[in-house]
């Protein structure tokens, strides 16, 4: 079927600008740049607010007429409300995990005379990543799920070339939905596999006190 | 240039767009009713002592849970007539309601059966030693304990499947997803109510995460709580 | 004394491959109290699950005041029981737990009434004198509106024992009642152990690690060892001397 190619381009540009916006938006929420946290707090606040589908359809529809300039292509609009939506939502895990690390082991590392960068590096980032490992794997899946709404602003995915074959014969539409449904679901059985080998690693490699 | 912002465009949009947001909020209440329900049933349907079952079941679920909600719409909506037998045409707010509501029953689901696990294997020892029934031990034992530490959880999903319902829009039903698209088409201006949308949609699932978060933390301390009340009670006695 | 009210015929019991019990026969009399003492992972809370329903024979029969506990007859023939048979035949029992097991949501007062209200259908005004009466019996008549995490260890457990009474049955188990608690704790819960066993008219299994206290409560005693009953007899034949080397070595480890 034709479309698979523009919903995976579309899944793993989201997947690596989810996780960028994530650390980022995490990073500057622990900052002690008091401007920068409160800034990094709204955008999480009003992209958790707000619906993936509305933001969608205003960076497609409404940013353009706002600032007069288009973001070039439905592809970048797609990917950039994706991943702005749960960069914002993975960006609290970061958070979460950094601090929930970053209490216990920061005495140990200053003991050993760390600076704060290299506690950060060496001791505080390493255990933190494994803790986030799970929920990042299920936002994989949610990532995937999310990227069937780029149909609606007229990308070629996998469910417009469904909508295309219904509109054109109409009693195949359970058909063809449901080889849709089943497309995903093999899209998405690698990363339900890869979510259940990171929870494996993050039970692992945690210390517990 | 063409535009930019404009406040009259902005309050001439706002009725119309309100105008939506009852079938928004109608909606998010009918699918999270229907998830709640649905929920309860994947429970049971798990707890069916036959292996096999036990396996397809669980690989429903996680089909259901694993693929576009948006094209669960779209077949429960375009496809469901068509199928032989047991097909039938559906309104667009019912095929919302099913659709969505079978989506997040998996998720509603999962937040059940973690609360039911959570109970202590005790608590249903102690309940056949004292010859509850099997009914009565799931109302009068495990569910009370199970049903209370899930409903952060639960109040989550709400504001979650809020967030999910104007997907909705896309097979007609006219919640202010739908009515800010449709005034854009008419006054080809869609930044005014779009920008509604996505302040309307702030102000309401705001503050109910603040709630929600509250209520995880009133929960936390529940049992004491209550554990002092009742006791004061009992002094007046 | 007439008939045993409980007699166990040949039982096993096995958790995967491991064979933990390996064909029990006893008989409980009437009121009769019996301890069962042994070394851990002999089996002896299992002899008493299986009594509750709360494990299931691998093999062998359980017979409860002369009805079959795991099987029942359906045209005349032996089948597993359902739960229907199983809630007839342990009406008589009661437990009471090592971890207590008190519903954390019930205040201790509730914790006791309701299963007397819907199990045994007793009107609400006389399961709650009747509730009442018994937490005052076991010394906690000042705590009815409490719930159970406000309690110490000792509390609850008196808790769980007058929350099994209340039920009135004609056998009651304990399982390792006192493993779970402070040292200091232990005397209080025996205590009331000690008059339940001196009224006199249960029959009593205590699976236990208090040599003392089985002595002083015990008609006989059960030693456990390797999924079958070694020895018993009167507490004097066991914990005097016995010819039993497993017994003797098991039991120095209590005498200092």
């Amino acid at each position: 079927m034709q479309g698979i190619n523009i919903t995976i381009t579309v899944l793993i540009a989201s997947i690596v600008c989810g996780y960028l916006t994530a650390f980022i938006a995490g990073f500057c929420r622990l900052s002690n740049n008091i401007i920068l946290r409160k800034l990094t707090g709204l955008y999480v606040e009003v992209f958790r607010g707000t619906s993936l589908i509305v933001q969608l359809f205003w960076l497609y529809y409404a940013l353009p007429i706002l600032f007069g300039f288009d973001l070039g292509s439905d592809f970048w609009a797609g990917v950039l409300a994706i991943s702005l939506n749960y960069g914002a939502y993975m960006s609290e895990i970061v958070r979460g995990s950094i601090l929930s690390v970053a209490k216990g082991q920061t005495e140990a590392a200053t003991a050993l005379n760390m600076s704060s960068f290299q506690r950060m590096r060496l001791v505080i980032f390493p255990q933190a990543v494994r803790m986030m490992l799970p929920e990042f794997g299920n936002y994989l899946i949610q990532m995937l799920k999310a990227t069937s709404l780029v149909s609606l602003i007229g990308m070629t995915d996998i469910l417009y070339y469904g909508d295309i074959l219904r509109s054109s014969n109409l009693s195949q539409a359970p058909t063809v939905y449901l080889l849709v449904l089943i497309f995903y679901f093999i899209l998405a059985l690698p990363l339900i596999f890869l979510t259940r080998k990171m929870e494996g690693i993050s039970k692992k490699g945690v210390a517990s006190g | 240039m063409n535009g930019n912002w404009n406040w009259d465009t902005f309050f001439d949009a706002l009725p119309m767009v309100l105008e939506g947001i009852g079938i928004t909020i109608g909606l998010t209440f009918a699918c999270y009713l229907f998830a709640l329900i649905f929920g309860f049933l994947w429970i049971f349907l798990r707890r069916i002592p036959v292996k096999s079952l036990n396996w397809i079941i669980t690989w429903i679920m996680e089909f259901i849970r694993s693929t576009p909600p948006l094209v669960q719409l779209f077949f429960i909506f375009y496809a469901w007539p068509m199928v032989p037998v047991i097909g039938m045409a559906l309104d667009p707010f019912t095929s919302a309601v099913l659709g969505l509501g079978i989506h997040f029953s998996t998720y509603i689901g999962e937040v059940y059966r973690s609360g039911i696990e959570g109970v202590d294997k005790g608590q249903w020892e102690a309940s056949t030693a004292l010859n509850f029934s099997i009914r009565q031990k799931w109302t009068k034992i495990i569910l009370p304990q199970a049903i209370p530490p899930a409903i952060p959880m639960l109040g989550n999903y709400l504001i979650i499947m809020f967030k999910e319902v104007p997907l909705a829009s896309t097979i007609g039903v006219v919640g202010i997803l739908h009515m800010a698209n449709s005034y854009g088409a008419q006054h080809w201006a869609y930044l005014e109510p779009l920008t509604i949308v996505a302040i309307l949609f702030l102000i309401l699932s705001y503050p109910s995460a603040i709630l929600i978060n509250k209520l995880e933390k009133k929960m936390n301390r529940r049992f004491d709580k209550k554990a002092i009340v009742k006791n004061s009670k009992g002094a007046v006695m | 004394m007439g008939e045993p009210i409980v007699r166990y015929e040949n039982v096993h019991k096995s958790f995967g491959a491991v064979e933990v019990l390996k064909g029990i026969n006893l008989d409980l009399k009437q009121a009769e109290k019996v301890a069962v003492i042994g070394p851990s992972g002999s089996g002896k809370t299992t002899i008493i699950r299986m009594l509750m329903t709360l494990e299931e024979p691998t093999s062998g029969e359980i017979i409860v005041d002369g009805k079959n506990l795991w099987h029942m007859e359906k045209n005349g023939q032996l089948v597993p029981a359902n739960e229907k048979h199983l809630r007839q035949v342990r009406g008589d029992i009661g437990m009471v737990f090592q971890h207590f097991n008190l519903f954390p949501h019930m205040t201790i007062l509730e914790n006791c009434m309701t299963a007397p209200i819907h199990v045994q259908k007793e009107d609400k005004k006389s399961a709650k004198e009747r509730s009442i009466e018994m937490l005052e019996k076991v010394g906690l008549g000042d705590k009815l509106g409490n719930y159970p995490s406000q309690l110490s260890g000792g509390q609850k457990q008196r808790v769980a024992m007058a929350r099994a009474l209340v039920m009135r049955p004609k056998i009651m188990l304990f399982d390792e009642v006192t493993s779970a608690l402070d040292p200091e704790l232990v005397e209080e819960v025996l205590e009331v152990i000690r008059d339940i066993a001196h009224e006199g008219r249960m029959a009593m299994v205590l699976v236990t690690h208090e040599m003392e206290f089985a002595r002083d409560i015990a008609d006989r005693v059960l030693f456990l060892d390797g999924g079958v009953i070694a020895e018993q007899g009167s507490p004097e034949e066991v914990f005097g001397n016995s010819e039993n080397k497993r017994l003797e070595s098991f039991l120095r480890r209590f005498r200092r």
